[in-house]
């Protein structure tokens, strides 16, 4: 199906803020000022902004440690994540959580998530309580092939088939478990949708750095799961990380030349505008466009987190529940 | 007032939270009973009967009977209550926390903090607990001390059926998650129940069930009816004791305990869980700092020794505080000096 002007530039800006945010990232981490793990999603935008252009508020997602494209393709506020990821008390999460730690429930982002495997059990609640609403939504667990080895993901995906959630798991194989190759730490078939299909589920495949392959794949998937008492599906896409598995990692386990060539041929980003402006859907100066309005929405978002305020030890003792 | 099991206040006042909100759910491994088998679904409501009857009332949807999967079953709770339900997970045995912690204590307990105070997690998770039933060391453990621990979970630790009743509901009706420890072994005990259906007991409030002047005891659970028997002993000769049931872990009411300490100035607490890093040891150290002046003897702690569970009757009776062991710390922080 083909998607309107306005929906192609949308899905190329969701893509790119995802971009520029983890690259400017990369670059603002080396000076120091930024604490902790950070574990940037770039070169996967296509898998998230392909899944979430076609979930409404009401449809809820789980993420990942690598979990900043799922939030900005599912609506979270860039000047919040910012904010968060800087720590300041103005962050999404009040500094509290943190670049692993990013919710935003009233987006249906149930948040990002740092223990590998710890989400996709999440989904299957929330994919529950989807079926028991009976309104046709879903939720997502993303999941790497790191998370795929994990007995949580295992029964997660049982439970799914057993209580008929309304439940998606996407799998989003960048090919390394931190920094353990997919070819070695998924046994057997080196297939992760095989794996959802032996639980029972039907199951898609896709190319993670085509948007365009992730979002016609996905309209399946979901015309599938929406229908009531259909129960879970999964898919699995194809797809690179550009970045180590966190920000710091040497890479010394890539090969030669690897970094350069997913660059050039498996860059979402290079492949969307080629088949934009090949087909005469869009044209450079749209695209340019909006990178120069992007990359200011990201410098400003810096600009904020930078004066943003900072908490104070009472922070520390609000928003839970303390007995001492 | 109504006379009802322990066992039976669980599953009442899980059917009238029930019948009083939609979004309450029960989950957990044969809370049904019997789906997939020739017998039909309920042909067993719970191994512990803590859910019987709920499935043909209220249905497949909300009494979702769930493989063996604690992760699973722990991880949805947590989906269903971020997604605006109110579950009631059951964990057949606590001691299956074990491999289910994950979702417990990194994901629940964490999400409202976490995430900046922006959502609730009412999800209850309802686990038996305790020995005393010869089933060994994976399947009688007191799982409190670990829970306690855990920042934004609160601990429920019910003795009576009318508590159940009173902290079960509070537990529903709570936006943050509950931890819900039901003792094995007082499943069958009987007591007088109140019918009012909104009746809750605010967790943190402790429950005087004997007084004295003499000697402090804190307990709650099984053991609490040792306690509750040496006092009564010791009544007789003369000796008062103030026996204080917790009721709640997290929180707990410091105030009860440093009053009535400051009024007895002898304490000691019985705890069924292992002696280090425990609730007692705990207690303990809250009196000695905070009620240094009033103390007439070091408080002492009753633990099992600190070792797994033993299986043989002969052993498991050896493991576990005794009312012998109980009247035997009394009588020492009463000979002091």
């Amino acid at each position: 199906m083909q998607l309107s002007r306005e929906a192609l530039l949308r899905a190329y800006r969701q893509m790119k803020v995802i971009r520029e945010f983890e690259e400017r990232l990369h670059v603002d981490i080396q000076t120091g000022e930024i604490a902790g793990f950070t574990h940037l999603y770039c070169g996967q935008e296509a898998v998230a902004v392909g899944v979430c252009e076609h979930l409404s508020v009401e449809d809820k997602i789980v993420s990942t440690h690598r979990g900043h494209g799922h939030c900005l393709a599912k609506g979270c506020d860039v000047n919040g994540m910012m904010k968060e990821i800087w720590g300041s008390r103005e962050g999404l999460c009040k500094g509290k959580g943190g670049s692993m730690h990013i919710a935003d429930v009233d987006k249906g982002m149930l948040g990002a998530n740092g223990i590998v495997g710890g989400g996709a059990p999440i989904a299957v609640g929330a994919g529950i309580a989807a079926k028991i609403d009976g309104n046709g939504h879903v939720s997502i667990a993303f999941s790497g092939d790191g998370a795929c080895n994990q007995g949580t993901t295992f029964e997660a995906m049982n439970m799914a088939v057993v209580t008929k959630a309304a439940t998606i798991f996407v799998f989003e194989n960048n090919h390394y478990s931190e920094h353990t190759g997919f070819e070695y730490a998924v046994g057997t078939t080196r297939d992760i949708a095989s794996r959802a299909e032996a639980f029972g589920m039907k199951v898609w495949r896709g190319d993670g750095t085509d948007f365009f392959s992730v979002f016609e794949t996905m309209r399946e998937v979901l015309e599938y799961v929406r229908v009531p008492g259909n129960g879970p599906a999964a898919v699995e896409f194809d797809t690179e990380r550009f970045f180590g598995h966190f920000e710091g990692d040497p890479q010394r386990y890539r090969g030669p030349g690897e970094l350069d060539r997913i660059r050039e041929l498996r860059d979402c980003l290079k492949n969307f505008r080629k088949s934009v402006t090949d087909a005469k859907l869009l044209d450079h100066a749209d695209l340019d466009a909006l990178d120069a309005e992007v990359l200011e929405a990201i410098e400003e978002s810096v600009r904020q987190a930078k004066a943003a305020p900072r908490g104070t030890a009472e922070d520390v003792l609000t928003d839970v529940y303390i007995s001492y | 007032m109504a006379k009802m099991m322990y066992r039976d206040a669980v599953v009442t006042t899980i059917a009238e939270e029930m019948e009083r909100d939609e979004n309450v759910v029960v989950l957990g491994e044969d809370v049904v009973g019997g789906m997939g088998t020739p017998g039909g679904p309920e042909a067993i409501g719970g191994i512990w009967s803590t859910s019987t009857g709920l499935y043909g009332r209220f249905g497949a949807d909300r009494v979702i009977d769930t493989p063996i999967s604690e992760s699973a079953i722990m991880g949805a709770a947590a989906g269903l209550a971020l997604s605006g339900k109110r579950p009631i997970a059951e964990l057949m045995f606590a001691d299956f926390i074990g491999v289910s912690l994950d979702q417990i204590w990194n994901q629940i307990g964490k999400f409202r903090y976490m995430f900046g105070g922006k959502t609730k997690c009412p999800a209850v998770i309802r686990m038996a607990y305790g020995a005393g039933y010869n089933a060994a060391a994976q399947h009688s453990q007191s799982v409190h001390q670990i829970l306690t621990g855990m920042p934004g979970l609160k601990v429920v630790m019910p003795t009576t059926p009318a508590d159940v009743k009173g902290l079960l509901r509070a537990a529903i009706r709570d936006d943050d998650p509950v931890i819900f420890l039901e003792h094995k072994a007082l499943y069958g005990v009987s007591g007088e129940v109140p019918d009012d259906k909104d009746y809750m007991i605010p967790f943190g409030h402790a429950r005087l069930s004997r007084a004295g002047q003499d000697v402090t005891i804190v307990s709650t659970g099984l053991l609490l009816g040792f306690c509750e028997a040496v006092a009564d002993k010791l009544a007789a000769e003369g000796i008062g004791c103030d026996v204080i049931d917790l009721r709640t872990t997290s929180p707990i009411d410091e105030e009860s305990i440093l009053d009535s300490v400051e009024v007895t100035g002898r304490l000691v607490v019985v705890d069924e869980a292992p002696p280090r890093c425990s609730l007692a040891a705990d207690i303990c150290a809250t009196v000695a700092n905070k009620a240094f002046a009033s103390l007439k003897a070091p408080p002492q702690a009753v633990n099992p020794p600190h070792t797994p569970i033993p299986f043989a009757r002969e052993l498991e009776s050896a493991y576990l505080p005794s009312a012998d062991k109980i009247e035997a710390a009394v009588r020492k922080v009463l000979a002091y000096r």
